[in-house]
């Protein structure tokens, strides 16, 4: 591989990617689950404030990750957001619904009050989690993107069974993501059930990783573009998702979310690699597929953004990383909970 | 209607829905960051109470203006691809820049505010609080820099593939009229945060609500506060208009509804216009005036409509180069309207408060709870002057609007988006009114966010809390 700036802009809109997957993937996961793990109004509390002082700064990844895109993928920007329009006005609208339902539903007593907003982040945290992997199938299968870089599918031909394939496998990853977040920071009861949650979403997360690698093989060809075959990234997503399942049973849940975690880094780096150096295949013809080169902004625009980002983000991490220091210790029913 | 008038549609819908909330986040998170530091200085509770109260208001707000934030970073793909195509190697950039300097600031340091109160030092406690203010400021000049491009283009050259391209990257976040937008935009931050709370706090005098002492404070404090931001929006916007004249001539004759260049130019009072003729039918003028606003001197020229549009056309090409003027004219007038009746009731409030009788005066207090409702309305028309202003440009000079809106995004698309965010936009907007109105009204007792379970307390003694680092309060 050349590095040059083009490489180097896919490689840390991929990092922004991971980033995001990773933390707002376990975000998503409580969201998901925490109508059925609550059993009173004190429990969802408990839940939705293990991601309290966290899930905005989360959510920050995929905003920047959007912004990379437009400032280092001008092409890739515009054709994706035009061409996926309706499945991104769901996107917002549960992300809409979600932030805003952390922050109102404590703040009236009345039970319906809580309930609806309660239901309004769970569907908030279902849809993305269903939506990005959705997304994630359609860029390495290929939509028709014609030679003028504009998309000419409908809504509905996102939704190919492949593609759904793909939903359900982030949407089943994260939950279990969540479950084992969940189990490391509550108590009183919750982080048994939590414990029980992962334990019921190991299978099927499995089966439809592994159902979606194995159709990828068919359905795509980003394993004929990976450097070592049969991609070593895959493999090792293959693995850490076997040793969580044994981990959890072990009872070992710090090291199983670390396993999912390497998951999800896995799969976000095998779904990277297949693409290069495209960003976007087209169905219609090879040649119209956007790459890192036809899609991007000057080299200008790259070095200065080259330099902001190799500056900031570290910055960003390390006080990020601060506030899940401070924010370490596991919530009981007992503590003062703000949501 | 067709997809390109959807999509204007929407996006007026959601930026003005956007800035309901940003210009309150920005000023209100700046007043609380000083409150609470007012609170680690001198260790009296009622500055904690203030922070707590005000705070929570703050995060309401706060919530709404991330979240519509969301949509504007989407919609310039969604909507305008062809603009992003276009200008995505010099807007995409302060884009970007924005969420990993100042987005992850703000949402890092909220959450660590929110939830951090038993945890953290009160210094600490209180540094997060400036974190967010500052993350806030920074959002808005990166935004304004990607705003200011579209005004006034500058760094830049169109490449090869007819694309324009950034050349110099100093340039655009020096852009000449950053200077001018940004400092009125945080200037006008900090006066809708003021007289929100003053409002508020006008509403407790009036209903002798207890803990009065943080209402009677809180309400001194945001008058100085809207002394200051008044002050500063009104002088800087005498600026940014005088920026507007050089680099948006026909912006500010749309504005002022002047069809004919003149020397010296009047100014309109109240004119009622035919915009096809392009003429008065009646109009009350003050002869000169709009020389001096312009150029500070009674012996300037300063371009009609009909001029710049012989001019333009001249340079661009036959074509309709007149921003619509019934609305430049109105909301110019509306803005500034509401930013002399803002100054007018801080002067009163500043003599008011001088003589000392504040409680007393009834009418005066009443008239602040309504005049909460004036910087949302001069921030909208101010938004609007903005951008409508400069049709039919979306970067001026170099993109019309109508070449900017994605070509494979048919109506029923932006029709169903439209609808779609226009009634969640509403509803949320409901709940959030409801939540602000029941907070707003609801007083803290005068020992609470104290001591657990309003356990009456006397106020610790300063030298205890100032050294209250880890302190359970």
């Amino acid at each position: 591989m050349d590095v040059d700036l083009n490489t180097l802009w896919f490689t840390l809109i991929a990092i922004l990617f991971i980033g995001f997957f990773v933390l707002e993937g376990f975000d998503y996961g409580v969201g998901i689950l925490l109508p059925f793990l609550g059993k009173d109004d004190t429990d969802r509390r408990v839940i939705i404030n293990t991601i309290g002082p966290i899930w905005d700064g989360n959510e920050v990844w995929v905003i920047t990750a959007g912004g990379a895109m437009f400032a280092a993928f001008p092409e890739w920007y515009a054709t994706m957001f035009s061409g996926f329009y309706l499945a991104l006005v769901l996107m917002l609208l549960a992300l809409i619904v979600r932030g805003v339902a952390f922050e109102f539903r404590s703040k009236d007593e009345r039970p319906e009050w809580r309930r609806f907003w309660d239901w309004a982040i769970f569907f908030g945290s279902f849809v993305p989690a269903l939506l990005w992997g959705v997304a994630v199938g359609n860029l390495v299968r290929g939509v028709p993107i014609d030679a003028d870089m504009q998309y000419t599918g409908s809504f509905f031909d996102l939704l190919n069974p492949y593609a759904l394939v793909g939903g359900l496998a982030t949407l089943s990853l994260f939950t279990l993501h969540g479950a084992l977040f969940l189990s490391l920071r509550t108590r009183d009861g919750i982080e048994e059930r939590a414990h029980n949650a992962a334990v019921r979403a190991w299978l099927p997360t499995t089966i439809l990783i592994v159902l979606f690698v194995v159709l990828s093989i068919f359905e795509t060809d980003i394993f004929e573009q990976l450097g070592v075959n049969p991609g070593v990234s895959a493999f090792g997503g293959a693995i850490a998702l076997l040793a969580a399942g044994w981990l959890i049973r072990d009872r070992q849940h710090g090291w199983a979310f670390a396993m999912t975690a390497a998951a999800i880094v896995l799969t976000v780096i095998t779904v990277f690699r297949g693409l290069y150096p495209r960003v976007m295949v087209s169905s219609i013809d090879e040649d119209y597929s956007l790459t890192i080169y036809n899609a991007s902004s000057s080299d200008y625009t790259l070095e200065v953004m080259t330099i902001i980002a190799v500056t900031f983000l570290p910055i960003v991490l390390l006080y990020q990383g601060w506030t899940y220091w401070v924010f370490r210790q596991r919530i009981g029913r007992d503590d003062v909970l703000e949501y | 209607m067709e997809a390109l008038d959807f999509a204007r549609l929407q996006f007026a819908v959601t930026s003005i829905y956007h800035f309901f909330f940003v210009p309150l986040s920005i000023g209100l998170a700046l007043l609380v960051a000083i409150i609470e530091t007012a609170y680690v200085r001198t260790g009296e509770t009622v500055y904690k109470q203030m922070a707590k109260f005000w705070g929570k208001l703050l995060l309401i707000n706060f919530a709404m203006g991330v979240v519509t934030g969301i949509v504007m970073e989407f919609q310039f793909g969604m909507n305008w691809s062809e603009y992003s195509r276009f200008v995505g190697d010099i807007f995409g950039a302060p884009l970007a820049v924005e969420a990993l300097m100042a987005f992850f600031l703000e949402s890092v340091f909220l959450g660590v505010w929110i939830f951090g109160w038993d945890k953290l030092p009160k210094a600490v406690h209180a540094g997060a609080m400036w974190m967010v203010a500052l993350g806030a400021t920074v959002s808005a000049y990166w935004i304004l820099v990607a705003n200011s491009f579209m005004q006034q283009p500058v760094g830049y050259k169109i490449g090869e593939t007819g694309r324009a391209e950034m050349t110099d990257f100093f340039a655009l976040i020096t852009n000449p009229n950053v200077f001018v937008q940004l400092p009125h935009v945080i200037a006008a931050s900090i006066t809708t945060a003021a007289f929100f709370v003053l409002g508020i706090s006008a509403f407790h005098i009036l209903r002798k609500s207890q803990n009065s002492p943080l209402f009677l404070k809180s309400f001194q404090m945001a008058m100085v506060y809207a002394f200051i931001g008044v002050g500063l929006v009104i002088l800087q916007g005498h600026d940014q208009a005088q920026h507007m004249v050089e680099v948006q001539p026909m912006k500010m004759a749309a504005a002022e509804a002047l069809w004919d260049s003149e020397d010296p130019a009047v100014m309109s009072l109240f004119t009622i216009g035919d915009t096809k003729e392009r003429e008065d039918v009646f109009a009350i003028r003050v002869p000169a005036v709009l020389s001096i606003l312009a150029y500070n001197t009674t012996d300037a020229e300063v371009q009609g409509i009909n001029d710049l549009q012989e001019q333009y056309e001249q340079e661009y090409g036959p074509g309709d180069y007149v921003p619509p003027v019934f609305i430049t004219y109105w909301t110019f007038r509306i803005m500034v309207g509401a930013g002399f009746l803002m100054l007018f009731l801080v002067l009163i409030g500043l003599y008011l408060m001088f003589e000392g009788k504040i409680e007393t005066r009834k009418r005066y207090l009443q008239a602040l709870v309504l005049a909460i409702a004036l910087p949302y309305i001069a921030n909208a028309a101010g938004w609007i002057l903005t951008e409508v202003g400069r049709i039919p440009w979306i970067v001026f000079g170099l993109q019309t609007v109508e070449e900017a809106v994605s070509p494979n995004v048919d109506t029923a698309m932006v029709l169903v988006s439209l609808i779609v965010f226009t009634l969640v936009y509403g509803v949320l907007m409901v709940a959030d009114v409801y939540l602000l109105n029941k907070y707003a009204g609801q007083v803290p007792t005068e020992d609470e966010g104290d001591e657990p379970e309003g356990a009456r307390q006397p106020t610790p003694p300063v030298d205890g809390a100032l050294q209250g680092a880890y302190s359970g309060d």
